[in-house]
C-alpha cells in the first residue's frame, strides 16, 4: 500500500451533504475493470451531461480545481454502498485525501485500505475551508498525518482525528493481510478452541 | 454487575487478538457475489488461496437478468463474464456456490438466512452494504469493501474497531397497512442518514418481538441507510422456528447445542447502550420518501416539506438539491404525486411475506403503469407460484420475473428512463440509483402495488377491501 505522510495540494470544495457512493461512481460502471480512462467515471452523472459534455457548473470542471488532490466535503461523505470503486475513481483522478466532518463507515475503511486519508474535521472548519477555496480557486491545503493537522488556505490549522492504528498503517503503508498473517499461530489456536466450543459450526 | 448487550456477547468471543483499538475478529460466514471480482482479482494476483472455503458462500445476484432471453439476457458480455468468474472462483477455491440454474440461487441477503447459513451469534461479512440484513437472526453482520473482502478470503479474519451500540426501542402494535418497511423509514426519518454512523443498532421492543423474521430482515437491511455498521434483533422462538430444518442449520444433537447457546445471546436486563432512541409504533403511518436519501421520508398523509423551514444547514441544502432533482415543489400533497413505474423486489422487500402483501392489494385490480415483481430467490419464486401469487400479479398486469437484485441498483439493466418517477420497494432513493435521471420513491410492497393500480403515490389504507 502507498504510504501517506504529508501533502500540499490544490483542494476542491464540494458543497453537498451525504454524498453517496452512487454519486461518486454510478452503479452501471461498477463492472468495468480499473484501467486507463477510469478517472472519467468520477462523479460521472453530475460532472457530465447526457451527451457526455462537461457541466461547467460542476466544481471539478472549473480549471483551477482540475488538478485538485484534496477534497473538502460536507457531512457523511461516502455514505451508501460498499463499492470500493468509489475510492479507486477518486484515487485514479488524483485525490489522495478527503477532509469532511463525517464519513460513511464502509467508505472510510475503504479509503484507509488504499492509502487514501479520510481526515475528520468539524463542519464549522470544513465550511470555512470550502468558502475560502471558492473565494480563491486553486488555493492549497496542507495535510500532515504525523501531527494530524490540516492547514487551510488562510494558514489556519485544524487538528483532525484518526485512529492510532489506522495512522500507523497509513504512515508506513502497511498491508492488513500481512498484519493478520503475523498472527497466524494465534488464529490457529483460536480456531481450535472456537470449534471445540461450538461444534455445530465445525 | 451490569448486564451485557447482545452485541458484546457476539463480539467478545470472536476477538482473536487486540492491537490498539483494532480487534482481529474471526468471521464465521463470508458471502461473495459476482460484484466481488476486485477482491478475487487481488487474491489471485497475490497468489493467495481462500483460507476457509467451508465458511465461504457464493451466489450471483447483482448482474443476473430477470427476463432471461435466448441470448441469456445479460446486459453485456462484461456482466456475464463476472457471473462466470464467480463460478470459476468457486470451483478453483472450493466453496459452495448457488449459481445460475441452481434452485437455491437468489439475492445473497435473502438466501443466506433462507438456507440457514446465517445463524444467531455469528459474525457475517459480504462485499455489500446490505449485509446488515442478516442481523435479523441475531448475528453481527456488516458490509465491507473489496480490500477487506480479500482479507477475509485470505485469512477468515478482519481488523475491526469496536463500534458503539445504539438501542432503538419501538413498542406497541402497528396499525393496519403499516409494515416493517414503514417502521424502518420512520426510524431513519427520525435519526437521519448519519444517525447510526459508528454504531451497531439493536432493535428492541414489543413491535419487533411481534414482527416476523422477514419483517425483521427488512428493518435490519436498512440499518445501513441510517449509516449504522449493522443492525440486529435478539433471537427468539420465532427465529428458532424459522431456522429449524433449513439446509445449513444444525441438526439433531448439534441443533440442541446451538439452541442452548442462542438462548444466551439476548441483551441482559440492565445492559448499557451508548445511545437510546424510542418510537411509538401506533404513531407510525405508511411512509414514502420525497427526496434523494432515505431520511427524506414522510407519512403518506403528509406533504412535500419546505427546505426553508429546516434549521440544519446541511439538511436544508440537501433537501433543496433533492427537490430540484426529484421535481417536486414544497407543499405538494404526497398522494398527488404521479408515478410512471413500479418495482417490487430487492433484498429489502422480496421475501414471501412481501409478495403476499403485494398480491393482496393487486388481487382484482389492474396496474395502470408498468410494474414488475422480482422474487428474492428461486425458492421464494417457487413458493409464491405454489400459492398462486404469480397469477394474481399477472392478472393485475404486473410482470412476474426471475430472481435478482434487479431494479434496486439496475446493474443487470433493469432501469427506469430519465425523468421517470418510480415507486420502489428497494432501499435507496439516491440520484441515478435506478437509472440516470430516474426519481425514486421508497415504499412498502403494499404501497408499491397501491401506486401501480392508481398511477400515483397512494395510501394503501384508502383502497377499499376487495
Amino acid at each position: 500500500m502507498q504510504p501517506f505522510t504529508r501533502l500540499t495540494a490544490v483542494a476542491m470544495p464540494l458543497e453537498m451533504a451525504s454524498v453517496d457512493t452512487d454519486k461518486i461512481i454510478p452503479a452501471r460502471f461498477l463492472r468495468k475493470a480499473r484501467g486507463p480512462g477510469y478517472e472519467r467515471l468520477l462523479f460521472h452523472d453530475i460532472r457530465f451531461d447526457a451527451d457526455g459534455n462537461e457541466r461547467p457548473e460542476f466544481v471539478l470542471n472549473q480549471t483551477p480545481y482540475r488538478k485538485a488532490q484534496i477534497l473538502v466535503a460536507g457531512p457523511n461523505f461516502g455514505c451508501g454502498s460498499s463499492r470500493e470503486a468509489a475510492v479507486y475513481v477518486l484515487m485514479d483522478y488524483g485525490f489522495r485525501a478527503v477532509i469532511a466532518p463525517s464519513f460513511g463507515d464502509i467508505h472510510y475503511g475503504n479509503e484507509l485500505q488504499n492509502g487514501m486519508l479520510p481526515a475528520i474535521v468539524p463542519e464549522e472548519a470544513c465550511a470555512k475551508m470550502r468558502a475560502q477555496l471558492r473565494e480563491r480557486p486553486g488555493a492549497e491545503i496542507t495535510i500532515d498525518l504525523e501531527t494530524q493537522t490540516a492547514t487551510g488556505p488562510d494558514g489556519a490549522q485544524y487538528r483532525f482525528e484518526i485512529d492510532p492504528g489506522a495512522k500507523e498503517r497509513l504512515l508506513k503503508g502497511l498491508d492488513d493481510v500481512g498484519l493478520v498473517l503475523e498472527n497466524l499461530p494465534a488464529i490457529e489456536a483460536f480456531e481450535k478452541r472456537y470449534f471445540a466450543a461450538a461444534p455445530w459450526l465445525a | 454487575m451490569t448486564g451485557r448487550t447482545m452485541f458484546e456477547k457476539i463480539w467478545d468471543p470472536h476477538v482473536i487478538v487486540q492491537r490498539g483499538n483494532d480487534a482481529l475478529l474471526f468471521i464465521d460466514r463470508n458471502f461473495v457475489h459476482e460484484g466481488s471480482f476486485h477482491a478475487f482479482g487481488a487474491l489471485r494476483k497475490e497468489g493467495r488461496r481462500v483460507r476457509r472455503p467451508r465458511q465461504t458462500f457464493g451466489v450471483p445476484d447483482h448482474y443476473v437478468p430477470t427476463a432471461p432471453s435466448a441470448a441469456g439476457g445479460y446486459v453485456d458480455a462484461e456482466a456475464q463474464g463476472l457471473v462466470e468468474f464467480l463460478a470459476e472462483n468457486a470451483r478453483e477455491f472450493g466453496f459452495d456456490h448457488f449459481g445460475i440454474g441452481d434452485g437455491r440461487q437468489g439475492i445473497v441477503h435473502v438466501i443466506g438466512p433462507e438456507l440457514g447459513i446465517t445463524q444467531p451469534g455469528l459474525t457475517v461479512t459480504c462485499g455489500d452494504s446490505h449485509t446488515s440484513t442478516h442481523g435479523a437472526l441475531g448475528a453481527f453482520a456488516f458490509g465491507i469493501g473489496a480490500s477487506q473482502l480479500k482479507q477475509v478470503l485470505a485469512t477468515q479474519c478482519l481488523w475491526q474497531k469496536r463500534p458503539k451500540t445504539l438501542r432503538i426501542t419501538v413498542d406497541g402494535a402497528l396499525g393496519a397497512g403499516v409494515t416493517a418497511k414503514d417502521v424502518v423509514l420512520a426510524i431513519i426519518a427520525k435519526i437521519g442518514v448519519a444517525g447510526g454512523v459508528g454504531h451497531v443498532i439493536e432493535y428492541a421492543g414489543s413491535t419487533f418481538r411481534a414482527m416476523s423474521i422477514e419483517g425483521r430482515m427488512t428493518v435490519c437491511n436498512m440499518s445501513i441507510e441510517a449509516g449504522a455498521r449493522a443492525g440486529m434483533v435478539a433471537p427468539d422462538d420465532a427465529t428458532f422456528r424459522y431456522l429449524a430444518g433449513r439446509e445449513y442449520a444444525p441438526k439433531g444433537p448439534l441443533w440442541d447445542a446451538a439452541l442452548a447457546h442462542w438462548r444466551t445471546l439476548p441483551s441482559d436486563d440492565g445492559a448499557r447502550f451508548d445511545r437510546e432512541v424510542a418510537l411509538d409504533a401506533a404513531a407510525i403511518e405508511p411512509m414514502v420518501t420525497w427526496g434523494t436519501n432515505p431520511e427524506e421520508a414522510a407519512p403518506i398523509s403528509g406533504r412535500v416539506p419546505d427546505p426553508a423551514s429546516m434549521t440544519d444547514a446541511a439538511k436544508r441544502s440537501h433537501a433543496e438539491q433533492a427537490l430540484a432533482y426529484i421535481g417536486l415543489t414544497p407543499g405538494t400533497k404526497l398522494t398527488d404525486v404521479k408515478v410512471d413505474r413500479v418495482f417490487i423486489g430487492s433484498c429489502t422487500n422480496s421475501r414471501i411475506e412481501d409478495l403476499r402483501a403485494a398480491a393482496q392489494v393487486a388481487k382484482g385490480r389492474k396496474a395502470v403503469v408498468p410494474a414488475f415483481v422480482s422474487p428474492g430467490s428461486q425458492q421464494i419464486k417457487r413458493q409464491a407460484e405454489a400459492e398462486g401469487l404469480d397469477r394474481v400479479f399477472r392478472e393485475a398486469g404486473i410482470e412476474w420475473r426471475a430472481s435478482a437484485c434487479s431494479m434496486c441498483a439496475g446493474m443487470n439493466g433493469d432501469l427506469g428512463r430519465a425523468g421517470e418517477r418510480v415507486a420502489s420497494t428497494s432501499n435507496r432513493n439516491f440520484e441515478g440509483r435506478q437509472g440516470k435521471g430516474v426519481r425514486t420513491h421508497l415504499v412498502s410492497p403494499a404501497m408499491a402495488v397501491a401506486a401501480a393500480v392508481t398511477g400515483r403515490l397512494t395510501d394503501v389504507r384508502t383502497l377499499t377491501e376487495r
